[in-house]
C-alpha cells in the first residue's frame, strides 16, 4: 500500500474503531432534518418549498460540525509533528485526510439525504438532482473546511472560530447545491448548477490542500 | 541514447558549452540532437572525472550562526554544529535552554531566525523532502493512538516510511507480548518504546532525538543505547537533548548554556 493509502486506511480505521464519530454526524444530520417538521408545521406544501434548503443548510451544519477531527487529535498528540516529517508531502497527507473524512461524513449524508428527503415531501424529480449535488458538493465542503480546520489548530475556543472562518466560504455550495434542486422542481435543467457545483470541486480539490498544509506547518512550528 | 536527464546531470564539463550562454534546456537540446560532438559514452566518462566539490571539513550535517526565536523570546544565537557519519552531538542544558527548539530546527519544523543547516554541503532548504526521508524525529510526544494496538501503530509509521517490517523492531524493545493491546492500555514507559522501536522499524542516517530516555527504564535504556551504538557504527548520525549523562562513546557535548543571547546586550 501506498503512503497515501496508509493514511486514508489509517483515519478511516481510527474513525470506525471510536464508533460514535462518524454516527455523530449522521445522527445530527436526521435529528436536525426531523425538527423542521416539529417547528414549521405538518403542511406538506410548506415543507416541499422549503426541502432542498433545509436538506443543504443541515448537511453543511453537519459537516461543519465534524471538521474538527480532521486535524486536532493527530495534533494533541503529536502525531501531526511526526506526519509533518513524513517523506510523503504534507500537501498530499491533506489531501488523504480530506478523503478519509469525506467518506466518513459526505457519503453518509450523500446517501442519506434522500430517505430524510422523503420526510419533507421533496419532489420527486428533485431526488437524482439532491443526491448528485451531494456527491458534488460535500467534498468541497470537506476542502474547504480543511483550510479552517488547519487554520485554528491550538486556538482556544477553536470550535467557534471555525464555524465562522468556514460557513462564509461555504456559501456557493449551498447557493448552487439547492438551486439545483429548485430547478429540477420547477421544470428547469438542473445542469449549470451542478456544473458549477463540479467546478467548485475542482477548483477546491488541487488549491485547498496547499492553503491546509501550509497552516498546519504554521501551526506546527 | 543516453536519456536526456542523464546529460542534465551535474555541470557542464566543457567551457564551450558555458560560452554559448543557452539556458539549460537548449544546451540540453544541442546535445541531444545530432550535432553532438561528445560520444555518450565519453561524456559518461568526463563526468565521472569531475573532482568532487571541494570543501574544507569532511560532510557533516552542520548548522552555522544558528539562532532561534520563539515568540518575543531569542532562545539562543550564534549556534555552530556539525555532525559526522557515526557522529553522536548530545544536547544539554538547562530547561527552556532550547534543546527541542534546536531539534526542531535540524527537522526542519521551524525556521531559523538565522543562520543555514545543510546535509553534506548542501542546504536543507534546497530540498525539504529529502531532509524528511533521511531523519527519525521522536519528540516529546509518543504520537500513538489510543485506539490502534501497537503493532498497528508501528506498522503505520514504519509504513510512511515504506518499511513492512515490523515484528523485529518490537521484539528488539521487549513490546512482542504487547503487539496486539491497544496503545491506551500501555504505560509512559511501554507508550515511549513503541515510539523508539519506530527507530528501529525503518531505516534512516540521522536520528533526531528530543530527551528518549524519559520513563525508560534501566533494561529499554540499555536497549536504546545499544540500538544507538549500533546506528553510529553503520554511518548514522544522531543529536539528542538530555538531562542525564548517557554512556556513548566519543559522542560530542554541546551546552545550549553557551549560546544564550546576552540579555540588553
Amino acid at each position: 500500500m501506498t503512503a497515501f493509502g496508509r493514511l486514508v486506511a489509517r483515519d478511516l480505521r481510527l474513525a470506525l474503531r471510536q464508533g460514535g464519530d462518524a454516527a455523530t454526524v449522521i445522527a445530527f444530520f436526521v435529528l436536525t432534518v426531523i425538527l423542521f417538521p416539529f417547528g414549521v408545521g405538518p403542511e406538506p406544501e410548506i415543507l416541499r418549498r422549503i426541502a432542498p434548503g433545509v436538506l443543504w443548510v443541515t448537511a453543511l451544519l453537519a459537516a461543519l460540525l465534524s471538521l474538527e477531527r480532521i486535524f486536532h487529535a493527530d495534533y494533541e498528540d503529536g502525531s501531526l509533528e511526526a506526519l509533518a516529517l513524513m517523506p510523503l508531502p504534507l500537501e498530499a497527507q491533506v489531501l488523504a485526510k480530506c478523503l478519509a473524512h469525506w467518506l466518513l461524513t459526505g457519503l453518509p449524508l450523500t446517501i442519506i439525504a434522500p430517505l430524510l428527503a422523503l420526510f419533507l415531501h421533496l419532489e420527486r424529480e428533485a431526488y437524482p438532482v439532491l443526491v448528485l449535488g451531494m456527491a458534488l458538493g460535500t467534498p468541497s465542503l470537506t476542502l474547504i473546511g480543511a483550510i479552517g480546520a488547519a487554520l485554528t489548530l491550538g486556538a482556544r475556543r477553536g470550535g467557534v472560530l471555525l464555524s465562522l472562518l468556514v460557513l462564509p466560504l461555504y456559501i456557493p455550495v449551498l447557493i448552487f447545491g439547492a438551486a439545483a434542486c429548485e430547478a429540477a422542481i420547477a421544470g428547469l435543467t438542473p445542469r449549470p448548477h451542478l456544473m458549477l457545483l463540479a467546478a467548485l470541486l475542482a477548483l477546491a480539490a488541487p488549491l485547498t490542500p496547499f492553503a491546509a498544509a501550509a497552516a498546519v506547518r504554521q501551526a506546527l512550528e | 541514447m543516453v536519456p536526456v536527464s542523464h546529460r542534465c546531470s551535474g555541470p557542464p564539463p566543457t567551457a564551450s558549452l558555458d560560452g554559448l550562454g543557452c539556458p539549460p534546456s537548449e544546451a540540453v537540446f544541442l546535445w541531444a540532437g545530432p550535432l553532438s560532438w561528445h560520444d555518450p559514452a565519453d561524456l559518461a566518462r568526463s563526468d565521472r572525472m569531475l573532482p568532487p566539490p571541494v570543501s574544507a571539513t569532511p560532510p557533516a550535517f552542520a548548522g552555522s550562526g544558528l539562532a532561534c526565536r520563539r515568540g518575543e523570546r531569542l532562545v539562543f544565537a550564534g549556534l555552530d554544529f556539525a555532525i559526522v557519519a557515526g557522529d553522536a552531538l548530545l544536547l544539554t542544558g538547562p530547561n527552556g535552554s532550547g534543546k527541542s527548539s534546536l531539534l526542531r530546527l535540524m527537522a526542519g519544523l521551524t525556521p531559523p531566525e538565522s543562520g543555514s543547516l545543510a546535509w553534506d554541503g548542501g542546504a536543507i532548504t534546497e530540498d525539504p523532502g529529502a531532509h524528511r526521508a533521511r531523519l527519525h524525529f521522536i519528540g516529546h510526544q509518543d504520537a500513538l493512538k489510543p485506539g490502534l494496538t501497537a503493532a498497528e501503530m508501528l506498522g503505520f509509521w514504519a509504513g510512511m516510511r515504506g518499511a513492512t517490517n515490523v515484528l523485529p523492531a518490537l521484539q528488539r524493545f521487549r513490546l512482542a507480548s504487547l503487539a496486539d493491546w491497544p496503545c491506551r492500555l500501555l504505560s509512559a514507559g511501554q507508550r515511549r518504546r513503541v515510539a523508539l522501536a519506530r527507530l528501529v522499524a525503518s531505516a534512516a542516517p540521522l536520528w533526531l532525538l528530543d530527551e528518549p530516555m524519559s520513563g525508560l527504564d534501566a533494561e529499554a535504556m540499555a536497549t536504546l543505547t545499544a540500538v544507538i551504538e549500533e546506528h553510529r557504527s553503520g554511518g548514522g548520525r544522531i543529536a539528542l537533548s538530555t538531562h542525564a549523562p548517557l554512556p556513548l562513546a566519543g559522542a560530542a557535548t554541546l551546552s545550549l548554556a553557551d549560546f544564550q543571547p546576552r540579555r540588553g546586550g
